[in-house]
């Protein structure tokens, strides 16, 4: 492995990366501290809805941390010579970003000093429990593939386990959707759909957290991506972004068809304040501004039209994830199908959420752990793309490009 | 009073007390025979405790029950929001807009005998007693609230705040989930759940269902009683008449 050699400027700009990064990690570590010492009462979960800001945090980071992984496993899995090239960052990624989800799960646990009986006691038909092998395996079968990846000696054993990693992030994934499609209560969930919609957004989730790092690491040593690079990818980030949105789709038409979940569906499409989140964030800012980003052809070839609609996408999966987790608990369940209910405990109401700063800045803080282990990485590793670009500019002219 | 008389009046007045508690003693070894575990042994499958209630009795308004469970479980915490309050026990107001049928039920954990909290909990915290009592564990809950997802009856709450004046018999604590427990601390002791003792109209029968000569068992027989989400196949432990 090679070490990076740096200007006095950069070294500089490391360091004052690395303090903001340590920075947003130490405010998160206080917020969580602040939830230990005095309970969730500090922030604006209740008994309704159990799960908030945190969760939209983590889960976007663990399902992008999978996805991330797909820019390795096009290189190591299917050959592809321009993905090979990418497949340390994407590994460094999907380790930085896991850490970074579940340092904001865990440390939103009720009682997180207990954190370790997540290790000595399992309950196996928990998917929690398969998810604690799931996430624990994935770090370690990506850290001994970024080793073959970046040690020329075990280069020939990158092949087997980037095809490894490419397996085990799809069980991940279907793990992560299934915390969901395994619940039989809510009508928002117990949906197979739901683990197969979870992988299509982690392809297109984490495809533009690369795009985005990449973009990043390419201005600050002064590089451009190669045309062909450029096409390939926002090729792949369309169908992604579109496949999403087919699953979304039917997902949606699949519950409408049923008369017991119209009421739901109404409520979330139409008559909540999740309607606004998922027409405006989740499908136009997340989907289709993208979507036009990346294929309208006045536009889809700049490089600034691609990091606009990876961000977009990002900021999209916020909203998808709020919608999704948020509005499927704040739904009334529904005990007595077709009654009016009330009582002290608001069944028959729509359940009430604001997230509170505490845990806002504790799930800003996952964010700056990813941010911090890839900063890290990408100065002491070797983790910058470096494209052949004879080679690329060859392929170009051979197919017309 | 000399020695002899002393000795001699005391052992009058053991006597008289014997034969003053004597019957209690004997109705109370009934009673413990039906239910009373001998400590240090375990709960077993030949039980399986539940509940049927009477909603055409369970008065809108009225919650003795509700009260009497936050008396028996030490839940007295003042909080701030009421959404982070815990609710063992709840009444829920039903209103049929067909028909304009009202109706009143208490509503709890269900002791499901396939409760979807048990399947999920990822370190064994949630629980089902032998005899059927779904509880938690709260040596090893961490507090990830799936079993609050889980739950089809919102019988869950997860406390939010340091508690104080605790029952000792009843641990609850900060960063655990907790439900109604069946009053499982009286239950072992032969005596009844604090809101069946409590109910003034008699609306909850508490009692093994396994037993075929049990109240419970005879009432359900000849009544037709209903599960809460019965299409989940739950096999819930606590029933409901007249809904």
């Amino acid at each position: 492995m090679s070490l990076v050699p740096h200007s006095r400027a950069e070294e500089r700009l490391f360091y004052v990366l690395a303090a903001v990064g340590g920075l947003v990690v130490a405010i998160g570590l206080a917020a969580a501290l602040h939830m230990e010492h005095s309970g969730h009462v500090v922030t604006g979960m209740n008994n309704q809805v159990v799960w908030g800001m945190p969760h939209v945090f983590a889960i976007f980071l663990i399902v992008a941390a999978s996805g991330v992984l797909n820019v390795a496993s096009i290189g190591s899995v299917f050959g592809k010579t321009v993905y090979k090239k990418r497949a340390p960052l994407s590994g460094l990624l999907t380790l930085a970003m896991l850490a970074g989800g579940l340092f904001v799960l865990m440390l939103d646990l009720g009682r997180a000093d207990r954190v370790i009986i997540a290790a000595t006691h399992y309950n196996f038909t928990s998917v929690f429990a398969w998810n604690v092998f799931l996430y624990s395996g994935m770090f370690g079968i990506v850290a001994v593939y970024l080793w073959t990846l970046m040690e020329r000696r075990m280069n020939p054993w990158s092949k087997p386990l980037g095809l490894t990693a490419f397996l085990w992030r799809l069980i991940l994934t279907t793990g992560t959707g299934s915390i969901f499609g395994f619940l039989v209560a809510r009508q928002a969930y117990q949906s197979a759909i739901l683990a197969p919609m979870f992988i299509i957004m982690s392809f297109a989730w984490g495809l533009a957290v690369f795009l985005i790092v990449q973009a990043t690491m390419f201005r600050w040593n002064q590089m451009t991506l190669h045309p062909t690079v450029l096409k390939r990818m926002k090729n792949l980030l369309g169908l992604f972004v579109a496949a999403t949105l087919y699953f979304v789709a039917v997902y949606h038409l699949t519950n409408l068809y049923f008369a017991r979940q119209a009421s739901f569906e109404k409520f979330l499409l139409v008559d909540s304040e999740f309607a606004p989140m998922f027409w405006i964030g989740q499908v136009l800012i997340g989907g289709i501004v993208p979507l036009v980003l990346l294929y309208l052809p006045s536009l889809s070839m700049r490089c600034g039209s691609l990091m606009t609609a990876a961000l977009l996408i990002v900021i999209g999966a916020f909203f998808t994830l709020y919608v999704f987790i948020i509005g499927g608990q704040a739904y009334p369940l529904e005990l007595f199908p077709g009654m009016i209910v009330s009582s002290s405990f608001y069944d028959g109401q729509v359940a009430q959420y604001a997230p509170k700063l505490p845990e806002i800045l504790l799930g800003l803080g996952g964010v700056g752990v990813a941010f911090l282990m890839t900063t890290v990485g990408v100065r002491v590793l070797k983790f910058l793309p470096e494209d052949d670009l004879t080679h690329l500019d060859q392929a170009a002219i051979h197919q017309g490009d | 009073m000399s020695h002899n008389d002393r000795r001699g009046f005391l052992a009058a007045t053991a006597g008289l007390g014997l034969v003053a508690i004597a019957p209690g003693v004997h109705l109370m070894q009934v009673a413990q025979a039906q239910s009373q575990r001998a400590a240090g042994q375990p709960a077993t499958k030949r039980q399986r405790w539940g509940m049927l209630i009477d909603t055409t009795k369970c008065a809108k308004g009225c919650d003795v029950c509700v009260s009497a469970c936050a008396t028996e479980n030490g839940i007295n915490e003042t909080v701030a929001d009421p959404r982070q309050a815990s609710q063992w026990i709840r009444k829920i107001d039903i209103k049929d807009p067909q028909s304009d049928r009202q109706y009143s039920l208490p509503m709890m954990c269900q002791h499901c005998a396939e409760p979807p909290c048990v399947d999920v909990c990822p370190t064994g915290a949630s629980m089902k007693r032998a005899d059927g009592i779904v509880l938690v564990d709260r040596h090893i809950c961490i507090g990830c609230r799936y079993c609050m997802m889980a739950c089809p009856y919102k019988a869950r709450s997860f406390v939010h705040q340091p508690l104080t004046q605790q029952n000792p018999e009843v641990p609850r604590g900060i960063g655990c989930v907790e439900s109604c427990t069946l009053c499982v601390q009286r239950i072992d002791r032969g005596r009844l759940p604090a809101c069946v003792e409590a109910c003034p109209e008699k609306a909850m029968l508490f009692g093994d269902l396994e037993d075929p000569n049990s109240e419970i068992v005879r009432r359900a027989a000849s009544a037709a009683t209903t599960q809460v989400r019965a299409d989940l196949k739950l096999n819930t432990g606590v029933r409901y008449q007249g809904i």
